[in-house]
């Protein structure tokens, strides 16, 4: 293990994110799950946790997510949020809508829920169910955005945007100003998991994402204008960047994710990389989030070959993304081939390029769903 | 009269002690805040008005001067932001 840290240098874990789950009644072919979640079926049990939670409350952690799969399958999702509240979290749930009832919506309430994120695969009911795998998705959506409203939380909408549904940023932004969204989150596929396996069939083009963010920007614009609270953040995506974003702002940095058996990862893509990370069932946070292989493995910028290590800009973007590096390159240590100074970058040109002459139909991608991903399992 | 502030529906102002310092949560977001913002913020309640808020950081800090220009040059920004709401 190279490092040059020690304890005292690495900041507290300030986000937290709980995925309780990878069970979801979705489909959508960008999902952020490993590939061969269905060979992962151990869940933590309530009491642990609370107790991960508690630990990293007592850490540091300050905002808390409860994502999945989607999070409601979990019954025990108001104990969850009770517990969260009462050590003083803000608490996040990130769900797809599915299962969600207003009884629901206002017990969450009641246990001390600050915040619902719904997401979105489309602005139109055809386009989003297509993407779920789901019929009854877009009316469900609907009316448990309206049900968020109404119960007095703030309410973030989210998009993942690809080259299928990127054409209608002026009506998404249209229908969640309509629904009465405090932010819109517009987030271009991130190529890992799901979406890295149908990157051709979601890549949009430059042509579209400039017509995208033209559209955006008028938007903006708009409500500004009319001194609207509604926030737009439109993530682009890095495949079109000369520099690599800095990937969750440092490896191990402000950032812990806990997945459904327990593993810590210091982002939710992280378990595909060739590395051991920690579980909580076996070790404390804190032990995982100071001292453990797993966690210490890219802090610092001991372990970064050329042309990281020369660079003048790795303590800006600590040379990107590791599962980038990973998928793109087959080596982790290398620089995120995002980076025009990587010697791989041709990479990310021929993605490009692949964007440009793309034809695939949604019907063409591979969807997620416990049949698909037995496939890679097996793979 | 838009002069009594209150934080946005949403947002929590605590102190945190891993930081050091006072913390304004809200949805995925958090903003860490200086000393001067964190008790400014401190006396937002949805009560006070502006210049109850300025007399009661005044008699808080009376080596500090004459405050009123800085106070609502914070919460001008803090409308700005969208993290307050005026009653």
């Amino acid at each position: 293990m190279t490092t040059s840290h020690t304890d005292h240098k690495i900041g507290p874990p300030l986000w937290l994110l709980a995925e309780l789950t990878y069970r979801c009644p979705l489909q959508c072919p960008y999902c952020s799950n490993p590939l061969d979640y269905a060979s992962q079926e151990q869940e933590l049990s309530t009491q642990q946790w609370l107790d991960v939670l508690q630990q990293g409350r007592a850490l540091g952690a300050a905002q808390l997510g409860f994502s999945g799969g989607e999070p409601l399958v979990r019954q025990d999702l108001p104990e969850l949020i009770g517990g969260a509240r009462e050590l003083g979290y803000y608490t996040n749930l990130i769900t797809s809508g599915l299962g969600l009832t207003e009884t629901k919506v206002k017990a969450f309430a009641d246990a001390g829920l600050d915040h619902i994120q719904v997401s979105f695969q489309a602005s139109d009911p055809e386009l989003n169910n297509a993407v779920a795998g789901s019929r009854k998705a877009f009316q469900q959506k609907l009316a448990m955005a309206r049900a968020v409203k109404e119960a007095g939380y703030p309410m973030v909408l989210n998009f993942v945007i690809h080259r299928h549904n990127i054409h209608q940023m002026t009506d998404i932004l249209a229908l969640c100003e309509n629904l009465g969204a405090d932010y819109v989150e517009l987030a271009t596929c991130q190529y890992y998991g799901w979406a890295f396996a149908n990157r051709e069939g979601l890549m949009p083009s430059r042509a579209q994402l400039a017509e995208a963010e033209t559209r955006v920007n008028r938007y903006r614009a708009e409500l500004v204008e009319r001194d609207h609270p509604m926030k737009v953040i439109f993530v682009t995506p890095d495949y079109y960047e000369e520099r690599p974003k800095a990937c969750m702002n440092g490896w191990g940095s402000l950032f812990l994710t806990v997945a459904p058996d327990g593993t810590a990862l210091p982002c939710h893509s992280a378990r595909l990389l060739p590395i051991e990370f920690p579980n909580v069932t076996q070790a404390s946070l804190e032990d995982i989030w100071y001292r453990s292989p797993g966690f210490n493995h890219y802090r610092g910028d001991g372990w970064m070959p050329e042309p990281c290590r020369s660079c003048d800009e790795k303590d800006k973007d600590f040379g990107g993304c590791r599962c980038q590096a990973y998928l793109l390159t087959g080596n982790a240590d290398n620089a995120d081939p995002v980076c025009a100074k990587s010697p791989q970058h041709d990479r990310i040109l021929a993605a490009r390029t692949a964007a440009d002459h793309a034809t695939a139909g949604l019907e063409d991608l591979t969807y997620r769903n416990a049949r698909n991903s037995r496939v890679f399992c097996r793979s | 009269m838009e002069t009594i502030p209150r934080l946005r529906r949403g947002f929590r102002f605590q102190w945190e002690p891993a930081q050091q310092s006072h913390v304004l949560l809200y949805p995925e977001g958090m903003v860490k805040l200086n000393d001067s913002a964190g008790a400014i913020l401190a006396e937002v309640d949805g009560v006070k008005s502006r210049a109850d808020i300025v007399a009661a950081l005044e008699a808080r800090f009376p080596d500090a001067g004459a405050l009123s220009d800085d106070v609502f040059a914070f919460l001008d920004e803090a409308s700005r932001q969208h993290w307050i709401e005026w009653l």
